[in-house]
């Protein structure tokens, strides 16, 4: 154990491996996480100062306008970036624990893919063929959808890259090409037939946005979400034995089928629900369990805490970037997040090809 | 009796890798299975180890039949190495090997790790990352956490072992037989091994089973087993075997006559490509 020293001053500690700390690391991501959200809630076309923030918060100011917009329209966005950047960086970091490969983002094997196909399905046929799953679905059609859309791909994914009770993850990232390719054609097609009006909407999924969140969203996704949220850290010990492979969670006394359908379901409901409100987002689940990971160690019980802080973070702040460099439009945070993420998933590449 | 095998069938994809084979350990035995490469000394012990359906026959784990336990009672009383364990994730050698103990405050694993780490000489090594280590020493990893699971194990324990001991230096494999032949005569494990050391085996083993084509060859004492007539019919193997004096066998490998690795008439078929390769031989 010793300091990290920056300008003389101590600010982190270092462990024998030569990682941070645990606590103190989640204690700092948890600064960064609040920190994020005050420059959040206040940036935007009508900025509030923290002060204006406070006073809205307190009652004390009588501001009409500032209310509306801190209430609901920076409040419910920024509990929905939250949640949703949370649930897509724990569904990395519990698929990459399951396929035991760092590559494994819900994007590049696919199931964000799914999930928006079947929402976008959704939206286009369900003036017609699907008309009887919107009367029988009602408000919850969408996200349901999404999220079988989403758990069926994972499942897909999985048994195509399985053989003999190996899971060959150079076949699962060629399947998620596939699935992607696939995926992508169908959305392609439904966009080809789609009206005006529906388009507008699928634009809305196909790059990913937070700019319509409203509390009717937060509502419907969040008991999913958090539902996710909560039961991966059950997950923690059977996934660090899956890091072993998957012959030595049988041996360490875990039942090996019951973890990787309560694995996948959790993934899949997470992205399904994450994609049901936001639409695609990619490369949290990727970039954010790498990080931690390189940071704090590949333990399950570290990983999955400090995504979800680390991965809620990451896309708070990613938003506030999308509102703030084309001011007073926005960019779709999907496409954000690819700016971001791609150059990393390259850089990421290179330095695994090179070590 | 902690382990009673019989007449054991293990298929893979519909082909018999393991045939009517019937053995018996006892706590505090070492019992290490020999034979060629592909006889089914892994899938033996993958079908012990739960990995593998068995197909036919009955095994019975203290008494009570194999597939009638459950999975957490197992991990408490049976520990694996499989032959291979691949770490692609930044895990500590401490980590990994505290993986093998079940859910407890770090203090109380503490004692255990520590204690596991100096026997398997790993302990200069606890905080260095596990992809980063020689196979050997990814090996004594392994073999700790697989340890660590049955160490504070009260009863009977079977450690079913395959070639744990293959990327070892000399040194090493004897440091680690002689552990595991301690284990089982101090404190009563059963220790069923895959290896293919035959000497290695001799000087340690209580026991050796010859497999042959899925079948046991021949089981018993090490001068019993390895003998010249035994080591031709099943290795092809010509070796000449001497007994000790310390009363074990000694198996020296023979130049085989039968390899002729010049044979002049075909040469011109394999000869390389590259004519330099062919001047410089």
């Amino acid at each position: 154990m010793y300091w990290l020293k920056w300008a003389g001053l101590p600010v982190m500690v270092i462990d024998g491996a030569g990682r941070l700390a645990k606590g103190p690391a989640l204690l700092m991501i948890l600064g960064a996480a609040f920190a994020v959200s005050v420059v959040s809630v206040s940036s935007g076309a009508y900025p509030l100062s923290t002060a204006d923030i406070l006073a809205v918060w307190m009652g004390d100011l009588d501001d009409e306008v500032a209310s509306m917009v801190l209430f609901d329209v920076r409040l419910p966005r920024l509990v929905l970036g939250f949640l949703v950047g949370a649930v897509l960086a724990v569904s990395g970091a519990i698929l990459q624990g399951l396929f035991r490969n760092p590559l494994a983002d819900p994007g590049l094997i696919g199931v964000s893919a799914g999930a928006s196909l079947a929402a976008i399905a959704v939206i286009v046929l369900g003036g017609t063929w699907l008309g009887g799953w919107l009367d029988l679905a009602g408000v919850w059609a969408l996200p349901i959808a999404a999220f079988f859309g989403g758990s069926g791909t994972v499942l897909l994914a999985w048994r195509i890259a399985r053989r003999a009770g190996q899971t060959s993850v150079a076949t699962l990232l060629l399947a998620g090409i596939a699935i992607n390719a696939i995926a992508g054609a169908g959305t392609g097609l439904l966009t080809f037939y789609s009206s005006d009006e529906e388009l507008r909407s699928l634009t809305f999924w196909t790059m990913g946005s937070l700019g319509h969140a409203s509390w009717d969203d937060v509502a419907m996704a969040a008991p999913w979400l958090l539902l996710s949220l909560c039961a991966a850290p059950f997950l923690a010990r059977p996934l660090d034995a899956f890091l072993l492979g998957e012959q030595v969670v049988g041996h360490l006394g875990y039942n090996t089928d019951w973890t990787k359908r309560a694995a996948i379901l959790i993934a899949g409901l997470g992205v399904g629900a994450a994609v049901a409100v936001s639409g695609l987002i990619g490369f949290v689940g990727l970039v954010v369990p790498h990080l931690v990971r390189q940071t704090l160690g590949a333990g399950h019980r570290i990983v999955l805490p400090a995504s979800a802080l680390a991965g809620g973070t990451l896309l708070v702040g990613a938003d506030c970037l999308a509102r703030v460099v084309v001011a007073p439009a926005e960019l779709p945070i999907g496409l954000m997040m690819a700016l971001i993420g791609g150059p990393f998933f390259l850089l990421l590449l290179l330095r695994t090809r090179i070590a | 009796m902690l382990l009673h095998v019989d007449g054991l069938g293990v298929h893979l994809s519909g082909k018999p890798i393991v045939r009517d084979l019937g053995f018996q350990l006892d706590a505090g035995e070492m019992l290490v299975i020999l034979g060629p490469n592909g006889a089914g000394k892994s899938t033996l012990l993958k079908g012990l180890a739960g990995e593998h359906k068995m197909g036919a026959g009955q095994v019975m784990f203290v008494g009570r039949a194999l597939s009638n336990w459950s999975n957490r009672d197992l991990a408490r009383h049976r520990a694996v190495m499989p032959q291979r364990v691949e770490v692609n994730f930044p895990l500590t050698v401490e980590e990994i090997v505290r993986m093998g103990r079940p859910p407890e405050p770090l203090s109380k694993s503490m004692p255990v790790l520590s204690e596991l780490m100096e026997l398997l000489d790993i302990t200069h090594l606890r905080h260095r990352l596990a992809p980063g280590l020689s196979g050997g020493e990814q090996q004594r990893v392994q073999l700790a956490r697989v340890l660590a699971q049955v160490w504070s194990t009260a009863g009977p324990v079977l450690l079913l072992l395959d070639e744990c001991t293959s990327a070892l230096d000399p040194a090493h494999q004897q440091q680690v037989f002689s552990l595991l032949r301690r284990l089982a005569k101090q404190r009563g494990f059963g220790v069923l091994a895959v290896a293919h050391d035959l000497n290695l085996a001799a000087r340690f083993a209580d026991r050796l089973m010859l497999l042959h084509q899925g079948q046991s060859y021949i089981s018993g004492q090490p001068s019993a087993v390895l003998t010249e007539a035994v080591l031709a019919a099943v290795y092809g193997l010509s070796a000449r075997v001497l007994e000790l004096d310390e009363g074990y066998p000694l198996v020296i490998p023979q130049d085989d006559a039968r390899v002729s690795a010049y044979a002049e008439p075909s040469l011109s078929r394999f000869a390389p490509l590259n004519p330099s390769c062919r001047q410089a031989s």
